[in-house]
This record gives C-alpha cells, sequence and structure tokens, in this order.
C-alpha cells in the first residue's frame, strides 16, 4: 500500500489502483455525513476533484492521484457515509481508476514514511 | 496563539482527551473523543456538560438599591420588558444600536436586588463598556470575573443536577437561583441552549473543576464540545451572534419579536425608549423587507454558512446567503439559516449553489428539532 501527501491510501488490485482515506484523514475530518462522487467513466488528470467528504465539520475534496481513469466508484458510501469513519482502510475505498503504468506509484510513500509524516 | 485565554476548566478538558480550538479569544474544546455526532446524540438522549465559561457573567446593580431602578436602566438598551420580569426569572434579550441592529444577545436574570447577565464571550468587553458607558448615572456595572459557567443540558439534567442540589429539580424553565453546594454558592438558571431541558451554572472558579467531575460521575452525563454545541443549536433554531445576528440584521429580521414584549411596542406602558426603537418599532407594523427563516436542503449534503440562495433552479438571482449550515445528527439531514424576502413562505422552494450545482432547499418552520423544556 502506497500513500499520498493528501492523506490518500493507493492499493493495486489487478491492473487496477484502489484509492481511499486514511485512518489519520478519517479522525481529523470527524464524523462523515455525505460523500459526492463522480460517475465512473471519468478520465481525469492527476490533482483533479473525484469526490467530496462532507463530515459534521467541514467538506474535504478527495483529489485524482494519478492520471487516468476512474473506472469504478464505491455505491456503498452513497447509502453508508459513517462507513469512511468505520473501515477508512478497507470498506470505505472511494474509487478504482486505471493508470498509464503502475510503476507510477513507486513516487508515494510507503506505510512507514507516511506514520513519519503524519508524526 | 499563546495569548489564547482559558476558563477554570482548562486542565480537565486535557484530561478528557479534548481536541482545543481557539474561540472567541478562548482555547475551547471543540470536541471529545466520542466525536461530534455522538456527543450531539447523547445530550438528546441522556446529559451533556458543556464549558461555557469563556461568556461573560455581569451583574447590573441599581444606586438606588431597588432592582427595578437596574431594569428601567437596562430597558435603555433593549427592546425587552425588563421591567416585568418577575424576581429569580430570566429572559432573552438583546443590545440594539441607533440603526436597530444587534450589538449582542444576552440572557437577563431578575436576582432580588440586582440584575444578573450573561452575554457572549466575544462581545463581552464591548458589552461592558456600552453598559457602563450608558448605565453608569444610575448603576454599577460589575463583570464577574471569578466565576466559571457550566451548562448541563440534556432530559437526564435534572436527576444529575438535582443529586447534588436537590432545589434544582423543582425550577421551571427560566426560573433562576441561588443554591448551596457543600458551602459554594451556586447561581443556577434552568435554561441553555441546545433546544433541551437543562441548566446553566454559575460558579466560583475555585470549585468550577470539582463541580464539574461531580456531576461527570453522574449516570449519563458526558462532556460535550463546542461543535455539538453548535448543531445542538441549530437544530433548535437558536441564532449564533456574529452568524446569524450582528449589527446589519434587526431583531424584527432576525424572527426574534416574541421577545420583544408588548410593553416595548407601539402602544405599550414603556413603548420604544432602546437604540434603533423608530426602525424596529416601524418594522414591526409594516413586516420587515427580509427575515430569518428555516431551510432544510433536498438530499444529504450539508450547505453550510456562506452558501448563495437563489430563486430559481437555472439562472435567477440570488436573494440571500446562508449564514448557519449544517448537518443535524437529530433530524438526520441538513439544515441552515438565511435572511431571504418577506414575500417567501415556508414550504417554498428556493435554490442553493453547492460547488455550482443548484441544490433545492425547502423554507421550514423551526426550530428543526422539538425543543424539550420543562415549562
Amino acid at each position: 500500500m502506497k500513500f499520498t501527501e493528501e492523506h490518500e491510501w493507493l492499493k493495486v488490485e489487478g491492473d487496477l489502483v484502489v484509492v481511499g482515506i486514511t485512518e489519520h484523514a478519517a479522525e481529523a475530518l470527524g464524523d462523515v455525513v455525505f460523500v459526492d462522487l463522480k460517475d465512473a467513466g471519468l478520465t481525469v488528470a492527476k490533482g483533479d476533484e473525484v469526490a467530496v467528504i462532507e463530515s459534521v465539520k467541514a467538506a474535504s475534496d478527495i483529489l485524482a492521484p494519478l492520471d487516468g481513469e476512474v473506472v469504478e466508484v464505491n455505491p456503498a458510501l452513497g447509502d453508508n457515509p459513517a462507513l469512511v469513519n468505520e473501515d477508512p482502510m478497507g470498506k470505505a475505498w472511494f474509487f478504482k481508476m486505471k493508470v498509464a503504468d503502475l510503476s507510477a506509484l513507486d513516487g508515494f510513500m510507503d506505510e512507514d514514511a507516511y506514520k513519519a509524516m503524519i508524526g | 496563539m499563546t495569548d489564547l485565554k482559558r476558563t477554570g476548566l482548562y486542565d480537565l478538558h486535557l484530561r478528557l482527551g479534548a481536541k482545543m480550538v481557539p474561540f472567541a479569544g478562548y482555547d475551547m474544546p471543540v470536541q471529545y473523543p466520542m466525536g461530534v455526532m455522538k456527543e450531539h446524540l447523547h445530550t438528546r438522549s441522556a446529559a451533556g456538560l458543556f464549558d461555557v465559561g469563556h461568556m461573560g457573567q455581569v451583574i447590573l446593580r441599581a444606586k438606588s438599591g431597588q432592582v427595578e431602578d437596574a431594569a428601567l436602566a437596562l430597558e435603555r438598551l433593549v427592546p425587552v420588558d425588563v421591567l416585568g420580569l418577575g424576581v429569580n426569572r430570566q429572559r432573552y434579550a438583546m443590545f440594539t444600536n441607533d440603526a436597530g441592529g444587534i450589538l449582542d444577545d444576552l440572557m437577563v436574570a431578575n436576582r432580588g436586588d440586582h440584575l444578573f447577565l450573561v452575554v457572549n464571550a466575544a462581545c463581552k468587553q464591548a458589552d461592558v463598556a456600552h453598559l457602563k458607558a450608558h448605565l453608569s448615572d444610575d448603576c454599577e456595572v460589575t463583570e464577574i470575573t471569578d466565576r466559571g459557567l457550566l451548562a448541563l443540558q440534556g432530559p437526564t439534567a435534572e436527576a444529575a443536577l438535582s443529586a447534588l442540589v436537590p432545589g434544582a429539580a423543582a425550577m421551571r424553565f427560566m426560573d433562576v437561583g441561588s443554591f448551596d453546594w457543600q458551602g459554594i454558592p451556586l447561581w443556577i438558571s434552568r435554561s441553555g441552549y441546545t433546544g433541551e431541558d437543562g441548566y446553566e451554572i454559575s460558579v466560583p472558579d475555585t470549585h468550577v473543576t470539582a463541580l464539574a467531575e461531580a456531576l461527570l460521575a453522574r449516570t449519563g452525563v458526558a462532556p460535550i464540545g463546542l461543535g455539538a454545541r453548535d448543531s445542538l443549536r441549530l437544530e433548535a433554531g437558536m441564532c449564533l451572534y456574529g452568524h446569524d445576528i450582528d449589527t446589519t440584521t434587526t431583531p424584527v429580521e432576525a424572527n426574534l419579536t416574541w421577545a420583544i414584549q408588548k410593553a416595548r411596542r407601539t402602544g405599550g406602558a414603556r413603548e420604544g425608549g432602546f437604540p434603533g426603537a423608530s426602525r424596529i418599532l416601524r418594522e414591526l407594523a409594516e413586516g420587515p423587507s427580509r427575515r430569518r427563516v428555516g431551510l432544510r436542503p433536498e438530499g444529504r449534503a450539508p450547505l453550510r454558512e456562506g452558501v448563495a440562495i437563489l430563486d430559481a433552479a437555472e439562472g435567477g438571482a440570488q436573494i440571500g446567503t446562508i449564514c448557519s449550515g449544517g448537518f443535524g445528527p437529530s433530524i438526520e439531514g441538513p439544515m441552515a439559516m438565511a435572511y431571504l424576502p418577506s414575500s417567501l413562505k415556508e414550504g417554498d422552494t428556493v435554490w442553493g449553489d453547492l460547488r455550482g450545482k443548484r441544490v433545492p432547499v425547502v423554507i421550514s418552520p423551526m426550530p428543526f428539532h422539538p425543543t424539550n423544556y420543562k415549562r
């Protein structure tokens, strides 16, 4: 698993990259009440907004970590946004994307580096 | 931020694991480990203990010694019937300015030989200066700086407090009284800002932590932060000064006309005589051009402060801006307030601009969640 500076985790699943937010991020956001996800099929550039998370405190963007195509979004988040707090690293994945080259993931932090970043 | 002030409960907040944030110049708990959503629901189902020691406590005493003279003096600054307030009773009031705007909102209690005021933290210095500037000829204005203030709110608040202070159970909504707890003088009101039954308790700083711990030791009492305090008051339809009311909003526009009693209205025994009376009395008679209303956005996305309200699903014009908005844990949906043209009625649909998308919003009665006071 890899991690971004925006507190997203990235996991390779076959030829896709699964994207979610870290436990640290979920805790900082507080209780999530709504997740606004773009539709699958969207072509995105790195840094494009793919989802907005609304918590009791504030709205936060989920950005595309890489260029690619969003091929699947997690329907469970629409029905149960609290999943983001309950299982951020597992069931509450946000989207799966197809990227040109999976080796691009090598540029992201591993778990130790991420833990060092959040202190 | 080394210049933030602390209430007497600061160390207790840290021991309880609070996340602290700056609020009105104080370092205050925004939430405890329970989290905003659970803290909110806990207050509605059991009891929540809030530190409101950042708020201002002020005693107004007439030089004549008569509380009626203090009441008449204060009436020069508020559009409220203070003289008609019975002994050991409290009511809501607001300081107005010459333009009819609101300088602050407050609670006024008649404590027999003096008036006791509780004002907002962010406004307290200005309020005390305002009181002194206008009332010093007749009154002594004393800010109380050596007492903390606790709010205990929720359906089990009565059981929790009356275990320590038996007399508290007999109080009715908006009663105030002096009580003794282990030799410590408490000034208690049966009121709060959550829509629930409960109390606000003024206690000497020397014993505020001991009292808070004694209350937290009672079954069902949990510490609650400012995050849940905000969602609780918004569900109850109550105004937050600096957001929903300020110097640019009149009490009539703010839909606070229930707080302007007959005695101060046109034809009343003490008609007018407060700053901004001409505008406020005119708006009472003719209606304001805009009014604070409740809004229920469709779906689950919260529309927060600053979101533009428009009069059409496409195109159209902006007709207002959300002044408070968020997610209501008890109503399980988003809620907001805004000032909208008075021509709009409850049940009408308007639209909120959420990141470029128009969300239908229905003008709705407040409170959003029914209040639960002990009348």
